[in-house]
């Protein structure tokens, strides 16, 4: 068996082993990868930075755990600004397995904010979680009317008119712009409801999975901002002044990348090799 | 505690990636764990969230003279919910079909009209309104941005080529086909790329999470 020929058959186990290898080495690698922010992540940084305190903006935290590795740095860089700037936030999730993860995550921001940056958001005054309802597209619908359709208490079962954040607030109209952090379908919802029906401003936090499906509608003004996966994330945290798991996952995403670009590489070497030799060997290709 | 909490985390993380060797019991164990877990914390969320705050703040309200009525219509989603269960008898399943055709019914007329307009007319305008053709400002790789958008406009029109199947794709229509498939396959490239890296920053998210439980044990 020549080479190439081996190359072919290679189990695939040696691939996995191999990339497990270079991901845990890459972690005590100790250098830095320069982040340049991309216009379309730009966008929400600014949206949000020019924002007066005590303005209200939506983030609806629409993922599962099992995006949380791509999201959650999102969310929380997101968040960690909107408390700097002092705004008030409204936050709820769609996806039907986050709402323990959502509430953990606001305790979790709101403990590192005043850690970090000195800043105490009080629950109820500064932030709310509004929890999760089924029926994404009609939910994000009824919004557009009153939060209290479907939201007639918060997570923790507080009738909404008597948290102090919600008092006076009805609808889209009393919110600057939705950030959806999203890690499925819920994302086009927003887009077609809030955007194309309410006519709000709509900025989008994907996956990478989900990523290059929602470019289209930031080129067509649909959306003003997109943040696309672990990059996208790494690219806030960078303009946020703000380094966490994004940027260090950047980091090891570099040698990750290496290994598959060589052994794709590689693989298409051994792909044509062999189809020539069949090809000088008069066999099939 | 928490420690204890890292712990199991660790394990089941461990046991999942066991599949990459081969299929095996630990890797049931984690699988089974994960759907059991997901359907009952939903079924509940779901019961303690949703269905109880309706009833109890809506569709009955407790005064000073106990429960009494209050929206009586919500009687109405209610009972069709309620009929989606007929589906498990083989009698009265017939039944189901009409709170289905209520969903669907409801689904359809606010979909279709939305979809059309976000999916369809909002991107054909995209397609020819939206772009300026200035070749004065750079673009991407320092290509004038109307010359993206000039390619853009011809990807676009030679991938709807390649899919127009009632005229053979020979000669120019071939050739334009031809370079819809390229097209396609540059949106094809970006998308795997995306997805190679978002996979990647998963096993990345877990690997870190298995340096700080083991961090935490250690110390």
């Amino acid at each position: 068996m020549t080479l190439y020929e081996r190359l072919l058959v290679l189990d695939r186990r040696w691939i996995f082993l191999i990339l497990a290898i270079v991901i845990v080495g890459a972690i005590f690698v100790p250098i830095t990868i320069p982040a340049t922010a991309a216009k379309e992540v730009e966008v929400i940084y600014n949206t949000i930075e020019e924002l007066k305190e005590g303005d209200y903006i939506l983030v609806a935290m629409d993922y599962d755990p099992n995006a949380m590795a791509e999201l959650h740095p999102m969310s929380y860089t997101i968040l960690e600004q909107c408390f700097r700037k002092k705004l008030k936030v409204i936050t709820l999730t769609l996806s039907q397995n986050g709402a323990g993860m959502v509430d953990e995550a606001l305790k979790g921001v709101a403990d590192s904010s005043t850690m970090y940056a000195r800043i105490t958001p009080k629950y109820g005054t500064d932030f709310v979680f509004l929890g999760y309802r089924p029926y994404y597209a009609l939910v994000i619908l009824s919004m557009g009317q009153n939060f209290r359709v479907n939201f007639p208490a918060d997570y923790y079962n507080t009738p909404l008119d008597s948290i102090p954040i919600m008092k006076g607030i009805q609808n889209y109209d009393d919110v600057k712009c939705v950030i959806s952090i999203s890690g499925g379908n819920v994302a086009d919802a927003w887009v077609a409801n809030a955007n194309g029906r309410y006519n709000v401003k709509v900025a989008l936090g994907t996956t990478g999975v989900m990523a290059a499906d929602y470019y289209p509608f930031y080129q067509s003004e649909q959306i003003f901002g997109i943040i696309g996966g672990m990059k996208g994330a790494a690219e806030y945290e960078h303009l946020a002044k703000n380094p966490g798991p994004a940027i260090e996952a950047m980091k090891i995403q570099v040698f990750a990348h290496i290994v598959i670009i060589a052994f794709i590489v590689i693989g298409n070497i051994g792909f044509f090799m062999d189809r020539r030799a069949r090809k000088r060997s008069g066999g099939q290709e | 505690m928490e420690t204890a909490w890292l712990t199991l985390g660790a394990l089941l993380t461990i046991f999942t990636f066991s599949f990459l060797y081969k299929d095996n019991v630990l890797y049931k164990i984690a699988e089974h764990l994960v759907v059991g877990i997901s359907a009952g914390y939903f079924v509940v969320l779901l019961i303690k969230t949703n269905l109880w705050p309706i009833m109890s703040q809506r569709l009955f309200v407790k005064g000073d003279e106990g429960w009494a009525l209050d929206q009586w219509w919500y009687f109405i989603p209610l009972i069709l919910g309620m009929l989606m269960w007929t589906r498990f008898s083989k009698k009265w399943s017939w039944v189901s079909r009409y709170p289905l055709a209520f969903y669907i019914g409801i689904a359809s007329g606010l979909t279709i009209p939305l979809e059309l307009k976000n999916r369809v007319v909002e991107q054909i305008s995209a397609s020819i309104l939206k772009f300026k053709f200035d070749f004065s400002a750079t673009g991407f790789l320092m290509v004038p941005q109307g010359a993206w958008d000039t390619f853009v406009i011809i990807g676009v029109m030679c991938c709807l080529i390649y899919f127009f199947f009632s005229k053979e794709h020979k000669g120019w229509f071939g050739g334009s086909a031809k370079i819809g498939i390229y097209t396609l396959m540059i949106a094809f490239g970006a998308s795997f790329g995306y997805t190679v890296m978002a996979r990647i920053s998963l096993f990345i998210q877990r690997i870190q999470y298995l340096r700080d439980w083991i961090t935490a044990i250690t110390s």
